[in-house]
């Protein structure tokens, strides 16, 4: 049997269920790794707490009581609130903040049978795409330390990649479980808005924001994405009505005669050549496989840019209203009188990027601005989701890039915030409209340290499981989502 | 949004009651916390009086990651309440963050309703003495209460209890249709008696239940409408009086001295009597509405507005016509009757009883409402019970007991409800004579002994005879039939 920490969750699940390991065994194996991970993955584990799960969990193995993931370790992002880890969010403001309750989400996978490592880095509230912004320090690539994992899931996808654990939830509201995945080689899907309970999810922009599994495999994805699905409408109210499915169901089907549209507006001036290149390999495995490629527009794909920078700060700015020192989190030590309390709470509270969104977000939607800003904004947004459903007349899923690169280094995009907003253009249009989106290994550069190229597959509403299914045929045919980084600077995983 | 048009607005009527020659124009905000179990977006319980934050959930709190869920009793109290109103109930209205920092508002927004709310335009018809008034309504909206802020309790600090924070609220709006003070209070009246009967709101006012703001205004008779100041939280009717009384003086002194009104929201002090001012417009903060993503539209079938309209009970009003229509009782009993479903009740159940609608409601409004307030009671823990009023008015119907033994039938039984009618007219020797040998024995001896009033009566003096009736009714201490003393008397005497 190959080393605990290469296999898949499907592997581990059987390995678990048939006693040839021991979910203890499991979780010390992990436990041991994220001791000494020095990647900024991890912002919080329990090793007492962790274990008792896991022993817990072996006794219902004993009893033949096991839950379908049971004895699976996973670790959570930091915004899904927990009652056993503090959740942060990735700020200041939270720091050592203690939920009373769970997410929907880590409720859902405890119950289905997963042992919890920890909490995960990740930019602050959610809000970037490189894990710079996290107020606790950056998350760092495994592949080349020098560059960013990604964001904001960038803990989650460093984690997973540099095999911290075989599995972590992610939130996407504009490519955050995406784009990392694909900086980190990993594979990874945002669900249909609704499809997972935001219940339990610090919100960042609660019209985009949604759970998603980020795993080595598609065949994993699928398995945590059954677990974590499923109708929520006692406690959130856009939860879709449709019920939780098996999305391991179809993944044995042939993609014979499948339709995979490319659209044009993905495959412009500012692509990468690797990634291009890495993304036309991709689709001569797909062809073999018996897909047929169709040219598709969307032609509103650049002006996702400037809705989804107007839309998602302006719910930022309400959502973010509630950290004010009153209640729980960071208050200032000194003030003197309430309007002080406020202002220093927040300024001390909040890192640069997060101001930058609240007060982006209070300018578009104040009096005077609100017409010409986020009610503009969301008219176009409609249009881009019209786009999408003409686009699929044509075609039963589309193919591109998730990024227009590979990761960039740390600290290279901080001066020009700008270029980092560009970098997001092939992840918003798939989020404003809601749909489902996910991002698979598809390549490594050709530069000294090779960085991991991801394609991301976009679906009509609902069909996560013709996305994971196209994913799980292509993995069959190759090796990209097996590669791991290699450990050489010691930097995490030296298990004694 | 149903904004007030200009030609909307009656132009001021010949009726309108001048102060001091200016018109005063009022329009109302009334917040009626609805009667739900639980809050609005969340299952904490909304009863009254819990220690503080004893109530308050993780969504009350705006702990991070709650949601609000809808609560749907609370879209069914404003589907009653349109309903009584003739409003149109919106197939689909919009859930809107109003964004504002305080303590007390623990998201750091309020969730309202802005441009499309779930209750459109509507009336509410009363009387202001006799003269009926109709007021139209903007809008009613759903919303959400905020906590408290205790300042009194705590040395340097203040106090935050969330009980109240998410307690279901509708925002009742109406156009500047109120020309006085006296109309301005009849409307709350009226408003209030609606729902509560729909029981939508309990209306206790002491505990804010029903919170009222009059935004006041004044001017020349066809001039153009004033600058208006809106008077916060009047919590019960003589404060409302008092409050736009003040304010309308107030306006029109400053007029007359040449200063404009400054628009503003105010508060009324009854301990001065006099209302001051919180904020003027330049403080007016931007509440920066928008949409808020966490719910989806509220969206109200047909068929749930259709089960709650036959589920609705008979309104105050129709109630009254009918009680006009079928009892034959005048404009004033009906509606007098019909200040609370409970009194309606009772009068109805006494009818049936008895038969005697008119009986019914003189003694309904009259004596059993006379004693109910001097100790405070409400109708519903009345000690004499509806058949036992309507056993009392049969009683005076067939002439088994005066009307003045009634009345003393009703003070024994408020004292012993247990006690048979019958056995206390027995005791107490309430039944009426009806007897005529032993009235016509009885005359005699009142004639025989009143000699010189007789002769005065012969000699025509009309008066005379009522004189003999008291000395009749006299001896018979208060027993005797009246109308039966009457004719006797009559005959004896012609």
């Amino acid at each position: 049997m190959s080393e605990i920490h290469n296999l898949s969750v499907a592997d581990l699940t059987k390995a678990l269920r048939t006693k040839s390991l021991g979910v203890e065994e499991v979780a010390t194996h992990y436990l041991n790794r994220i001791k000494s991970e020095n990647l900024g993955a991890f912002l919080s584990h329990d090793e007492e707490l962790t274990i008792k799960a896991a022993q817990a969990s072996q006794e219902r193995i004993n009893q033949n009581l096991a839950a379908p993931l049971e004895g699976v370790p996973i670790a959570h992002k930091d915004v899904f609130v927990t009652k056993d880890f503090p959740s942060t969010a990735g700020s200041k403001m939270l720091e050592g903040y203690r939920s009373s309750f769970d997410a929907t989400v880590v409720s859902k996978f405890a119950q289905a049978g997963c042992i919890s490592l920890g909490k995960l880095n990740c930019d602050e509230f959610a809000m970037g795409s490189s894990n710079e912004n996290s107020a606790f320090g950056p998350a760092l690539n495994p592949w080349d330390t020098g560059k960013v994992p990604g964001g904001s899931s960038g803990g989650s996808a460093a984690a997973v990649s540099a095999r911290l654990t075989p599995a972590a939830t992610g939130t996407d509201t504009g490519g955050s479980i995406r784009q990392p995945a694909s900086f980190c080689g990993i594979t990874g899907i945002k669900p249909t808005y609704g499809r997972a309970s935001r219940y339990g999810m610090i919100a960042y922009a609660s019209s985009l924001d949604q759970a998603g599994p980020m795993a080595k495999d598609a065949m994993d994805c699928a398995l945590l994405l059954s677990a974590m699905c499923g109708p929520d409408l006692d406690r959130d109210s856009t939860s879709l009505d449709f019920p939780a499915e098996d999305f391991t169901k179809q993944l044995g089907q042939s993609i014979k005669g499948l339709k995979i549209g490319l659209p044009k507006e993905f495959f412009g001036d500012g692509l990468d050549h690797e990634v291009k290149s890495a993304i036309e390999q991709a689709q001569s495995v797909l062809k073999d496989l018996g897909a047929s490629f169709v040219p598709i527009s969307l032609p509103k794909t650049e002006l996702s840019i400037p809705v989804y920078y107007i839309i998602a700060p302006a719910e930022a700015s309400s959502n973010l209203s509630r950290f004010d020192g009153v209640r729980y989190g960071h208050r200032a030590k000194e003030y003197t009188d309430l309007m002080q309390m406020y202002k220093k709470s927040r300024a001390e509270g909040f890192g640069a990027e997060v101001k930058k969104r609240i007060m982006t977000g209070a300018y578009v939607l104040s009096h005077g601005y609100y017409d010409a800003y986020y009610l503009q904004a969301q008219k176009i947004r409609r249009m881009i989701a019209e786009d999408f459903k003409e686009a699929f007349t044509q075609c039963d899923l589309i193919l591109g890039p998730v990024a227009p690169s590979t990761a960039w280094g740390i600290g290279e995009k901080t001066a020009d915030p700008l270029s980092s907003y560009l970098a997001d253009i092939f992840t918003l249009p798939a989020s404003l409209a809601g749909l489902p989106a996910m991002s698979v290994p598809c390549g490594m550069s050709q530069t000294v340290k090779p960085l991991p190229i991801g394609m991301q597959l976009i679906g009509n509403y609902v069909q996560e499981s013709k996305l994971l299914n196209v994913a799980h045929q292509y993995q069959l045919q190759t090796q990209w989502h097996t590669m791991s980084p290699a450990d050489s600077n010691g930097l995490w995983g030296e298990t004694k | 949004m149903n904004q007030p048009s200009p030609k909307s607005i009656p132009a001021s009527a010949e009726a309108s009651p001048l102060v001091q020659g200016y018109e005063v124009v009022i329009g109302f905000e009334t917040h009626a916390q609805l009667q739900t179990n639980s809050k609005i977006f969340s299952r904490a319980s909304t009863h009254f009086g819990a220690k503080p934050n004893t109530q308050a959930c993780a969504v009350d709190l705006a702990l991070p990651g709650a949601l609000p869920v809808m609560n749907k009793r609370a879209v069914e109290c404003a589907i009653r309440l349109g309903l009584a109103l003739g409003s149109h109930v919106a197939h689909r209205s919009i859930f809107a963050r109003k964004n504002y920092f305080y303590p007390d508002l623990p998201k750091g927004y309020q969730i309202s309703q802005f441009e499309i709310p779930v209750v459109q335009g509507g009336e509410v018809s009363f009387f202001v003495g006799t003269t009926p008034k109709s007021v139209r309504l903007v809008r009613a909206h759903l919303e959400e209460d905020a906590g408290k802020s205790l300042h009194e309790d705590f040395v340097g600090m203040s106090g935050i209890d969330l009980n109240r924070a998410g307690t279901p609220l509708l925002e009742i709006v109406t156009e500047p249709d109120m020309r006085s003070s006296q109309e301005a209070v009849a409307y709350a009246k009226e408003l209030h008696k609606i729902v509560t009967w729909i029981q939508v709101c309990d209306g206790n006012m002491q505990e804010g239940s029903f919170r009222c703001d009059a935004n006041v205004s004044v001017r020349k008779p066809g001039a153009a409408l004033g600058t208006r100041r809106e008077i916060k939280n009047l919590n019960s009717f003589k404060f409302m009086q008092q409050a736009i009384d003040y304010e309308v003086r107030w306006q029109i002194e400053q007029l007359e001295d040449g200063k404009a009104i400054e628009q503003a929201t105010v508060l009324f002090d009854p301990e001065t009597g006099e209302t001051r001012s919180m904020r003027t417009k330049e403080d007016a903060a931007d509440y920066r509405y928008f949409p808020d993503p966490d719910l989806p539209p509220l969206v109200i079938e047909p068929e749930w507005i259709e089960e709650i309209r036959n589920s609705m009970p008979e309104l105050p009003r129709a109630m009254a016509e009918r009680f006009v229509s079928t009892y034959g009782l005048p404009d004033y009993d009906a509606t007098t009757l019909t200040q609370s479903p409970q009194m309606a009740n009772y009068f109805e159940a006494t009818v049936k009883d008895c038969g005697q609608a008119k009986l019914a409601s003189n003694w309904i409004m009259g004596e059993l409402s006379r004693r109910l307030n001097e100790v405070s009671t409400d109708i519903d823990a009345c000690p004499v019970s509806s058949h036992q009023l309507a056993e009392l008015i049969t009683n005076i119907a067939n002439g088994e007991i005066s009307n003045n033994s009634g009345k003393l039938l009703l003070d024994a039984l408020w004292s012993d409800p247990k006690a048979q009618i019958k056995t206390l007219i027995e005791t107490k020797g309430l039944k009426q004579v009806n007897d005529s040998a032993a009235l016509e024995k009885l005359i005699d001896d009142v004639l025989a002994a009143n000699a010189d009033n007789v002769a005065q009566f012969k000699a025509g003096k009309e008066k005379a005879f009522n004189a003999l009736i008291g000395q009749a009714m006299k001896a018979s201490k208060g027993q005797a039939n009246p109308q039966q003393l009457t004719e006797l008397l009559k005959k004896k005497l012609s």
